[in-house]
């Protein structure tokens, strides 16, 4: 019996929460009572990536892409593309209201730079389905590693394929496993770091979620080149759908014969447990996740040792993040040859990242090495939203800086956003406007790293408490000039003398925020002024009495309620109870409400 | 052996030599606070970081291998100001009340202030007024001094296998607490006080009783009680320390002037009630090692209880070996009810006009001397203060004794004279090698040609010997810091579960690393060589002594015959023996 029709329903994260399966379950209800159950195959996948118009619906074949979809959709989409073979238009993408609807997924300017490596099968097959992934060539990089390859031929394959780490610092992979193959002892471990904790950051879980099986096999075949039998994947616990998913698949594999005892026939054992971690950030440093899941508080340990050598348990250990692994699968089925030819010279491959903020498409998106920040954020992101004016990007989470205007146009490579003071990282992308406070954000990121510092190293336990405080007195104007230095003097030494990176690049965002744009913090210091009205202590709400036409919509919308006034007479603001959110400036249409 | 290069000069050393160990070698100190020669480096002060020619990060010298041809920077200016701002951060969280502390003056985080040339407090104190645990008897827990260097939580967890000591909290929240958050005297902790003797700063430090001493030495009128006092084999080697002598300089004799001067009317010497321990327990395991068949005098191995830590340890965590652990209490009790039962009787004093102090080198002789109702066996409490080395230096200190110039003297009879079996209780096997000296002589009837068991002496974790009495081969083992009991007692249960014979006969343990000369309670800065040095001064003086098996002091021969009886008779077992129970390692 063939299908006519396939409806693919997001079910990441995301749309999930959107009402995702209410609308994969009104389509299957449609579908049954209108008499076509037979006729249409509906199933639930990974994330399309273009979360800012989720829940997505996508339809097979005529690639309908349906945005913003809600459960009550599911009749129409029935009736009309399966019934009647015509596509809903009100529901196909549309960039803005003027443009015309986009009916393919490659013409949406969203995805036209992206090329999808890591989140190939993401959106595209159900992954609680193990033999959807093994129809798309799934488990076959397993099998030729197994069977065709000895563990040197696949670091050989990896060396050839150029891949780097994608949790930081872009240590290259082959490396690692080599290392970890030559450490000596009979018994190693093969670690996944799914413990994602960058704020905005959501790439490893949409991939796990969408394509779980990718990462079950990259582990075994890193099981098979090192000469180890156990995998344990250390996810984050805030993370419910991508460890359900996990489990399935890891129950499936287990079914086919593709983990356990024996895979294949081969004669090599694998097994992959769970381990949830309790939303530590510090436990996505590889020593600290380590310490977790031997069951020790999440501090980081100094390296040397390397895990390579004494790891889990004192074991030699390969631990690689989400990203990586997937990366292996996908390069030991198409091989390094293809895989080496995307990206620049020295940072091969695609990069995923979650891009997030003030940006028009906000979702997930994969891009070659090298693309530039500027494709990303005004070609893939579409520009920031409202309009407004780009101010900077931070990469790479609390420990990235900030990228300004005059380096958007730098390839992003591991080499080049280090020199531009930021990082990799794991891929977190937050765009921000004009109406972002540097300081502001300078004080988010520091004030993330105090509450996660695990409190072991004296440098980031009370740096970051004191840089916070130092940042916390600008933003309330109560700084002075000195301020700045000290600033400076802690985020040095901070950086400088840190065990691991938390504390390492936890004066990141305030050092280069400080660089790019003093100017800002002088006008707190010196002006008490804040530019962009996020500091409220140096924000002050008043209405021009001339310009005031008395329509009282600002003391509609006033939370306090402080506006008072006469209906056609100018209002006053009660300051001493304004909590200077801003509504009545936003509210008001006649330019009466004044920032100062 | 690696060849490189420290501050442009070649150093070679064994693989796996850290920066910071290496550096030593070339006479070159590199700074740390958290860094302890006892424990694995921790890492975490960020105050010994070094540069490697080459490199723009910064390594911890304490935990980083020298590698081959690795060129190391350990002090540019640069190198000066990270760690002056590190130091300075410290400060930021530690409260200024040196002259108050406990550690004034001896305190690590005060002397990197003054080594740095800290002159100002650049950033705003962040201090969180943690409450003082004051639950213990023994310790002292003052978390708002503490600098979260680790020290103590490695020392409890991986020295000593307590786990009493835990970081509790997050980032700038975190803190040092007991485990499980309860009051420290409610969880495991056996007392050792390794805590405080490693401790950097004055955020763990013995329970201070100088000031009931004090106040007893001073009264006078109706009031005023005999003052006897006490000082255990160990004190005698390491107080030295607290005046400028070397580790192991023994000063015994100058510390008996001192409690004279002091105002201690009755001088006595722990190593008297050592010998004394040795005649109780020494028969106790010669009856329970003649009738080993049988089994009717107790269970082999016989396991030493002269360690209150230990004692604490195994009724915490191994109530099911109560029945191998001998019954005769420490020296320090034993001498305790002597003092007030033969001594007061012999002098004609009032048990209870007696005021019996002890200097220990241990802080768990503080909780020992209440541990139980036996601890009053006198019908007083047996030993009323007892107080550590540290404090006996204080109290010299306060009184303005010079101890160094000080002319000697002995202490007073008839429980003073000991022997050098007597004094070897301070370090590890001493025990067992006494109590070998006198089962030899009480089995066989004849003295030892050579007294020296030097196969249960030295550092090592775990030592195992046998020996041949009268043709019959006891076996034995010593154990010492508490981290490596369990090995030994998981080999005796084992051995047991699987009906075999029982590895040894008799194992002597104690919770300090070294034994006694390295207790809790000791002046600060033990290290290995210290201990060593500490070791070779006990040795020393049992060497130099004119007896050197306890059976042979003819104050214990006189004892036994005026009032004891026999060892291990009646009067002994009301008074020097003492019973066991299973504890909980939480109190409810």
């Amino acid at each position: 019996m063939a299908y006519k029709n396939f409806i693919l329903v997001c079910a990441g994260t995301g749309c999930e929460s959107n009402k995702g399966i209410e609308i994969y379950e009104s389509l299957l209800r449609e579908a049954e009572a209108q008499g076509v159950k037979n006729d249409v195959q509906i199933v639930k996948t990974g994330c399309f990536g273009f979360c800012e118009k989720g829940p997505i619906v996508k339809v097979l074949p005529s690639e309908s892409f349906y945005v913003e979809v809600k459960p009550e959709d599911a009749k129409e989409i029935i009736a009309e593309q399966v019934v009647k073979g015509r596509e809903v238009k009100r529901l196909l993408y549309k960039k803005d209201e003027k443009s015309a609807s986009n009916v393919k997924v490659e013409d949406i300017e969203f995805y036209q730079k992206q090329f999808r490596v890591v989140l190939r099968n993401c959106g595209v097959i159900n992954p609680e389905n193990i033999d959807e992934y093994i129809a798309r060539d799934g488990y076959s990089g397993l099998e030729k590693a197994l069977f065709k390859m000895k563990p040197d031929d696949v670091i050989a394959e990896l060396k050839a394929s150029g891949l780097r780490g994608r949790g930081g610092a872009g240590f290259p992979t082959f490396m690692k496993w080599d290392l970890t193959k030559k450490a000596p002892g009979d018994v190693k471990y093969v670690v996944c770091n799914a413990d994602e904790g960058d704020p905005g950051a959501y790439m490893n879980r949409s991939t796990i979620e969408g394509d779980p099986h990718s990462l079950l096999e990259a582990m075994a075949i890193c099981g098979y080149t090192i000469g180890s039998h156990h995998g344990y994947i250390y996810i984050r616990a805030e993370y419910p759908l991508a460890v359900e998913r996990l489990k399935i698949a890891i129950k499936q594999a287990k079914d086919y014969g593709l983990l356990g005892k024996d895979i294949l026939g081969s004669g090599f054992d694998f097994d992959i447990e769970i381990r949830l971690g309790a939303g530590a950030f510090v436990c996505g440093e590889e020593t600290a996740l380590l310490q977790s899941l031997e069951g020790k508080r999440g501090m980081p340990t100094p390296k040397p040792p390397f895990p390579a050598n004494c790891g889990l348990w004192k074991k030699p250990t390969v631990i690689n993040n989400v990203e990586t692994y997937v990366n292996v699968a996908v390069i030991m089925t198409k091989g390094a040859a293809w895989y080496s030819k995307i990206g620049t010279e020295k940072s091969k491959g695609t990069k995923t990242f979650a891009l997030t903020g003030k940006i028009q498409n906000s979702g997930l998106v994969e891009v070659p090495m090298g693309t530039t920040l500027r494709d990303i954020v005004f070609d893939i992101g579409g520009g920031i939203r409202g309009g407004r004016k780009f101010k900077g990007v931070q990469t790479g989470g609390p420990s990235g800086g900030i990228i300004t205007e005059k380096s958007l146009d730098e390839p992003i490579t591991y080499e080049s956003l280090s020199a531009l003071g930021s990082m990799m990282g794991s891929g977190g992308m937050i765009i921000m406007d004009e109406d972002d406070c540097v300081v502001d954000i300078a004080k988010f990121y520091m004030a993330f790293c105090c509450d996660e510092s695990c409190g072991k190293c004296a440098p980031c336990r009370i740096g970051t408490k004191q840089m916070h405080a130092i940042l916390e007195k600008i933003s309330k104007g109560t700084a002075v000039e000195a301020d700045l230095d000290k600033l400076e003097k802690i985020g040095k030494s901070m950086t400088k003398a840190s065990l691991c990176m938390l504390g390492g690049s936890a004066a990141n965002p305030t050092l280069s925020t400080l660089k790019h744009f003093r100017e800002e913090y002088l006008e707190h210091i010196r002006d008490h002024k804040c530019r962009s009205g996020k500091c409220k202590d140096l924000v002050v709400y008043e209405i021009d009495a001339s310009k005031c036409i008395g329509c009282g919509l600002c003391a509609r919308r006033c939370p306090v309620p402080c506006i008072a006034g006469e209906k056609k007479q100018p209002h006053v603001i009660d300051k001493s109870r304004c909590i200077k959110c801003g509504e009545c400036f936003k509210a008001c249409k006649f330019g009466a409400v004044a920032k100062k | 052996m690696i060849n490189a290069k420290i501050n442009g000069m070649p150093v070679q050393v064994a693989e796996g030599t850290t920066i910071l160990e290496a550096a030593r070698k070339v006479e070159v100190k590199i700074p740390a606070l958290c860094y302890n020669d006892d424990l694995e480096p921790w890492a975490a002060c960020g105050i010994c970081v070094v540069k490697l020619e080459g490199s723009p990060k910064l390594v911890r010298a304490c935990t980083t291998p020298i590698a081959e041809g690795m060129s190391v920077i350990t002090n540019d200016p640069d190198l000066v100001q990270t760690r002056k701002t590190v130091i300075e951060l410290i400060l930021s969280t530690h409260p200024d009340d040196c002259l108050a502390c406990p550690r004034n003056q001896e305190c690590e985080l005060q002397r990197l202030a003054a080594e740095f040339g800290v002159r100002e407090q650049p950033f705003p104190k962040m201090l969180r007024g943690l409450p003082v645990d004051s639950s213990s008897v023994s310790l002292i827990l003052n978390p708002d001094k503490c600098v979260r260097c680790g020290r103590c939580v490695k020392v409890c967890q991986d020295m000593q296998n307590v786990w009493a000591i835990e970081f509790l909290g997050r980032g700038a929240n975190t803190r040092i607490a007991p485990a499980a958050d309860v009051q420290l005297n409610d969880g495991p902790c056996i007392r050792c006080g390794q805590c405080s003797a490693h401790c950097p700063v004055g955020a763990i430090y013995e329970n201070d009783q100088t000031r009931e001493v004090w106040d007893q030495l001073m009264q006078s009128g109706p009031e005023a009680k005999t003052c006897v006092v006490q000082i255990a084999p160990a004190v005698r080697v390491a107080l030295g320390e607290a005046f400028g002598l070397k580790p192991g300089a023994n000063v015994t004799k100058k510390i008996y002037t001192a409690l004279r001067r002091l105002g201690f009317d009755v001088i006595f010497d722990t190593n008297f009630a050592a010998d004394l321990t040795i005649m109780e327990e020494g028969t106790e395991f010669v009856k329970r090692f003649t009738n080993m068949a049988t089994g009717k005098e107790g269970p082999l191995p016989l396991i030493t209880s002269c360690c209150p830590a230990w004692v604490d340890y195994l009724e915490k965590y191994y109530g099911d070996m109560i029945p191998n652990f001998s019954t005769a209490k420490s020296p320090q009790q034993m001498m305790g009810a002597m003092i007030k039962t033969y001594y007061a009787q012999k002098a004609g004093l009032d048990p209870a006009k007696v005021f019996s102090v002890s200097i220990m080198p241990c802080t768990a002789k503080k909780y020992e001397n209440g541990r139980d109702k036996t601890m009053w066996s006198s019908g007083q409490k047996d030993v009323d203060v007892t107080l550590t080395t540290r404090e006996l230096a204080r109290m010299i200190k306060q009184a303005g004794i010079d101890l160094v110039n000080l002319p000697e003297s002995e202490p007073d009879s008839p429980m003073g004279p000991n022997t050098g079996a007597g004094v070897i209780f301070g370090a590890t096997g001493g025990v067992m090698e006494a109590a070998l000296r006198t089962a030899y002589t009480l089995i066989t009837g004849q003295e030892l040609k050579d007294v020296n068991f030097t196969g249960v002496r030295g550092l090592s974790g775990i030592k195992e010997a046998s020996v041949h009495i009268g043709g019959t081969e006891v076996r034995v083992a010593v154990a010492h810091q508490m981290g490596n009991i369990a090995q030994v007692l998981e080999m005796v249960k084992k051995a047991k579960a699987e009906g075999k014979e029982t590895p040894w006969h008799f194992i002597e343990v104690m919770a300090c690393r070294g034994g006694c000369i390295g207790g809790g309670g000791q002046p600060y800065g033990c290290t290995d060589e210290v201990r060593t040095a500490r070791i070779r001064g006990i040795y020393d003086a049992d060497e130099g002594s004119t007896y050197r098996c306890s059976h042979q002091n003819p104050y214990i021969q006189q004892v036994y015959k005026e009032f004891l009886g026999e060892p291990c008779g009646h009067k002994s077992h009301e008074l020097l023996h003492t019973h066991y129970e299973s504890k909980p390692l939480y109190l409810k």
